[in-house]
């Protein structure tokens, strides 16, 4: 559908958008912003944070209302601006990235909840939910236990019934926002499927996603922002992930594999015959100082699970392990970090920092004891550990006792990696550290990672984004189900070559 | 089968419980396997019932009600007083005051917690505190005992004589007790005031997207609850004979701590009335059994405060892990 309409005639836009102002506070959220949805494509919207795709999702929804002069056309019919009621009623839905969803409730009711809500209480027809629920499911191509509460559903299925829900309003056109950005990648598979479904239906979708693979993947055109201004509509075929960061970001990339000899760099860890049954098996690795070793694999891979138990969080049920040439056995994540491992932990939001907190007690956390002076805290020293890593790691910051929640992904990580830099570490291991940061600010993050490997730390970057890796480390190990399946050394090996080899 | 084991873990795990206390006592005492005992433990259990499900629409829309139960001894006392005011009225008259005097009070709670944005611990804690305080300050601290005769006269609902010639009764307040439950349920699964109440203590910015009114669901929620403690009020006045101010004082931990363990999550969005009264029979029959058994009441609390403990951790504990089984077939993906 959507490639009759790039080719020959094209059908009258589902939704049109022309000059859409925001002003916020004297800041130009949106400069004369259009923006166009055909019937049924899959519409990728992209844009760094910031750049106003939000905000230009919440002008389409009714949220805000645009300065005059804007010109809405959906359906139709032309709107000066739109409200959340018209908007809803006329089959535009919004999937939120939090999702709104109720886990103790089962998944008909979460799908059909719109038949509860109603001025007047009602006696609540479950027959009827059932239905409703399971016909939208069948529109996605999926079935589910529809009687089992949500909270025993993973993630990915979770979404799925956000997005069922959406649809038993007679969607048109479904906005979804970062819809993967919790996922893995088989999860995100399924979920592009879906999404497929739903296209193939008629549905419209517009689709906003910080991974650009998948925007390639899934969408038939891209629109792309910067800085609330329009910098393009572009067909996706032809289009490069690093095309659209440039887009995005303005700027070009160096994209480059690294190329450092470490053959006479000593060896920092040393990992043979590692196990725990059910996660890994037999996984044997060394990284050498000022190495960046890259471990990528899929969900389930054991990626994670390895990462934990050298941070001494999981005991392995045999094998050993050397850290600079002594064994070591930890029995808590505190006797790792005594011995000199951080572990930069995958969920920044949740696990990683403690959100509401100050960035500067962020950064501290993890280092309490080197900032102690008589037995307490010496806010001096503490001042001073906090200014030299914002310096060093570059971190924009307002205060130092703002709340860590105010900071963009892309600062916050580096608080994080400021924290456990803060310990003196030997071996650091980051998980996944660019989940939910901007391009343009991972480029930073892995300048960081570069810089702190030719200090001389050993580094190990476990990503499921092949790029990712293949760009960022010497020599790259693919985890499958628990075992080491094959290394590759960038530059040596094609990146597609390497992405055939774990994707497939 | 296995998805209701999986839904209904907590009733169940509680159901086992009971189930072993109870043989345990059937054996260990000739007097707890009869039918005037469970009659009586049915009679003495109403009261705490009727607060127990009251208590449990506010958990499920994610509150808590510290001070219903001293909300029950001021709608006692105030009740006692119109109706000598009116000069003495009948069961009608006497739900329609208490009723409405619980539901003013809940409702003062809903005005705060809504109104001023208080969490609802802090609210309650201090209605408790203020209801409390002006009970005894302009009570003086005295009891009622004369009471209309309507309110003080037994009514006994079905009897039946014994081998040993004593009377097994069921009496009124488990006719009251019933319809309360009864309501209580309908509400919250059959109704989609109750389905929203779930929906709002369970997400509620999720509630809120849908258009839900939040102000609504903590005046219904606490409105219910006031219902309840007035009526239970009531009953607890019929049942004891008189109106102590302090009576129920100390009541709303015992009650809490019995819809938590029937299932109830303080945070909101789950909870059943099913699991409620498991949750205040196990607590009773503990009582009950101990009592029969001719333990020293001193060690009652100790005895119960473990038998919740053992209770809770056992319905905390994943079904799968207690019945290995189950974890044969996933859910699909």
């Amino acid at each position: 559908m959507a490639d009759q309409a790039l080719d020959g005639a094209a059908p009258r836009p589902l939704l049109s958008l022309r000059n859409v102002n925001m002003t916020f506070g004297g800041v130009k959220a949106l400069k004369n912003v259009s923006f166009e949805v055909l019937p049924g494509e899959v519409h990728c919207l992209a844009g760094e944070n910031g750049s106003g795709k939000s905000t230009l999702i919440k002008v389409i929804t009714g949220v805000y209302k645009p300065e005059a002069g804007a010109e809405i056309d959906y359906d139709g019919q032309s709107y000066p601006h739109m409200s959340p009621v018209t908007a809803q009623a006329s089959g535009i839905q919004v999937i939120w990235q939090d999702l709104a969803l109720f886990p103790e409730m089962t998944v008909a009711e979460n799908i059909a909840f719109q038949t509860v809500i109603g001025r007047w209480p009602r006696l609540v027809n479950y027959a009827e939910m059932r239905r409703v629920a399971i016909n939208a499911l069948q529109r996605l191509g999926v079935t589910f236990d529809v009687d089992l509460a949500l909270h025993h559903f993973p993630i990915a299925q979770r979404q799925i019934v956000a997005i069922a829900r959406a649809l038993i309003g007679e969607a048109k056109l479904v906005f979804m926002d970062e819809p993967t950005a919790s996922l893995t990648q088989s999860e995100t598979d399924y979920l592009l499927d879906v999404v497929r479904n739903l296209s193939a239906s008629g549905v419209a979708v517009v689709f906003v996603s910080h991974r650009l693979a998948e925007v390639l993947e899934i969408s038939s055109r891209v629109t792309v922002l910067r800085d609330g201004a329009l910098v393009g509509v572009y067909p996706t075929k032809g289009l490069t992930q690093s095309r659209i960061t440039e887009l995005m970001t303005g700027k070009t990339f160096d994209y480059s594999v690294l190329h450092r000899d470490l053959s006479r760099s000593p060896v920092m860890l040393e990992v043979k015959g590692l196990s725990r049954p059910g996660e890994f098996d037999d996984v044997s690795l060394t990284v050498r100082r000022g190495e960046t070793l890259g471990i990528t694999g899929l969900l389930g891979a054991g990626r994670t699970e390895l990462a934990l138990t050298l941070f001494g969080m999981r005991k392995p049920k045999s094998g050993s392990v050397a850290l600079d040439g002594k064994p070591v056995r930890f029995g808590s994540n505190r006797d790792a970090i005594a011995a000199g491992v951080a572990y930069l932990s995958e969920d920044r939001l949740s696990l990683g920092l403690i959100q509401p907190q100050a960035i500067a007690d962020n950064m501290v956390i993890a280092s309490l004891d080197k900032i102690l002076s008589g037995g307490f805290i010496s806010s001096d020293r503490k001042r001073s550990l906090v200014n030299r890593w914002i310096r060093d790691l570059g971190v924009r910051i307002g205060k130092q006792d703002d709340a860590i929640s105010t900071l963009s992904g892309g600062n916050q990580q580096r608080v994080a990696i400021a924290k456990w830099l803060a310990t003196d570490p030997k071996l650091l291991i980051l998980d996944a550290p660019t989940v939910g940061v901007d391009v343009g600010a991972r480029a930073g993050i892995f300048d960081i990672v570069s810089k702190l490997a030719d200090s001389g730390l050993a580094i190990i970057l476990i990503s499921d984004e092949v790029p990712e890796v293949y760009f960022n480390a010497d020599r790259v190990l693919h985890m499958a189900q628990g075992r080491i399946v094959g290394e590759f050394t960038p530059g040596a090996t094609t990146l597609q070559a390497m992405e055939e080899a774990v994707y497939a | 089968m296995r998805r209701f084991v999986r839904s209904h873990a907590t009733e169940l795990a509680l159901l086992a419980v009971i189930a072993v206390i109870c043989v345990f006592l059937s054996f260990a005492t000739d007097r707890f396997f009869t039918l005037g005992n469970a009659f009586d433990l049915l009679n003495t259990s109403s009261v705490n019932i009727i607060f127990a499900v009251g208590l449990l629409v506010v958990l499920i829309a994610g509150g808590i009600d510290i001070s219903f139960a001293v909300a029950a001894s001021v709608v006692q006392y105030l009740t006692a007083t119109v109706l000598g005011w009116i000069g003495g009225g009948n069961w009608i008259v006497g739900f329609i005051i208490a009723g409405a005097l619980g539901v003013a009070l809940g409702c003062i709670n809903a005005f705060l917690i809504h109104g001023f944005r208080i969490i609802s611990i802090v609210a309650t804690i201090s209605t408790f505190n203020i209801f409390f305080g002006l009970l005894m300050f302009f009570t003086g601290g005295v009891s009622i005992y004369n009471l209309p005769d309507w309110l003080t006269t037994r009514v006994v609902l079905f009897e039946r004589e014994m081998a040993d010639g004593t009377w097994a009764e069921i009496t009124l307040p488990v006719l009251i007790m019933a319809i309360c439950v009864f309501a209580t349920w309908a509400l919250i699964t059959r109704t989609t005031t109750g389905r929203q109440l779930y929906a709002f203590g369970d997400n509620p910015e999720g509630a809120r997207r849908f258009g839900i009114n939040i102000g609504a669901m903590q005046f219904i929620a606490f409105g219910w609850l006031g219902l309840m403690a007035g009526i239970a009020g009531l009953v607890q006045a019929h049942y004891a004979q008189e109106v102590v101010p302090n009576a129920l004082y100390g009541r709303e931990l015992d009650v809490l701590a019995a819809v938590v363990l029937g299932g109830a999550r303080l945070g909101g969005g789950k909870g059943s009335v099913l699991g409620c009264i498991l949750g205040v029979l196990l607590v009773s029959i503990t009582q009950n059994g101990l009592n029969l058994m001719g333990v020293s009441p001193f060690a009652f609390k100790m005895i119960v405060g473990a038998i919740i403990l053992a209770a809770i951790t056992l319905s905390n504990t994943s079904i799968e892990r207690l019945l290995p089984f189950l974890k044969s077939r996933r859910v699909p993906s």
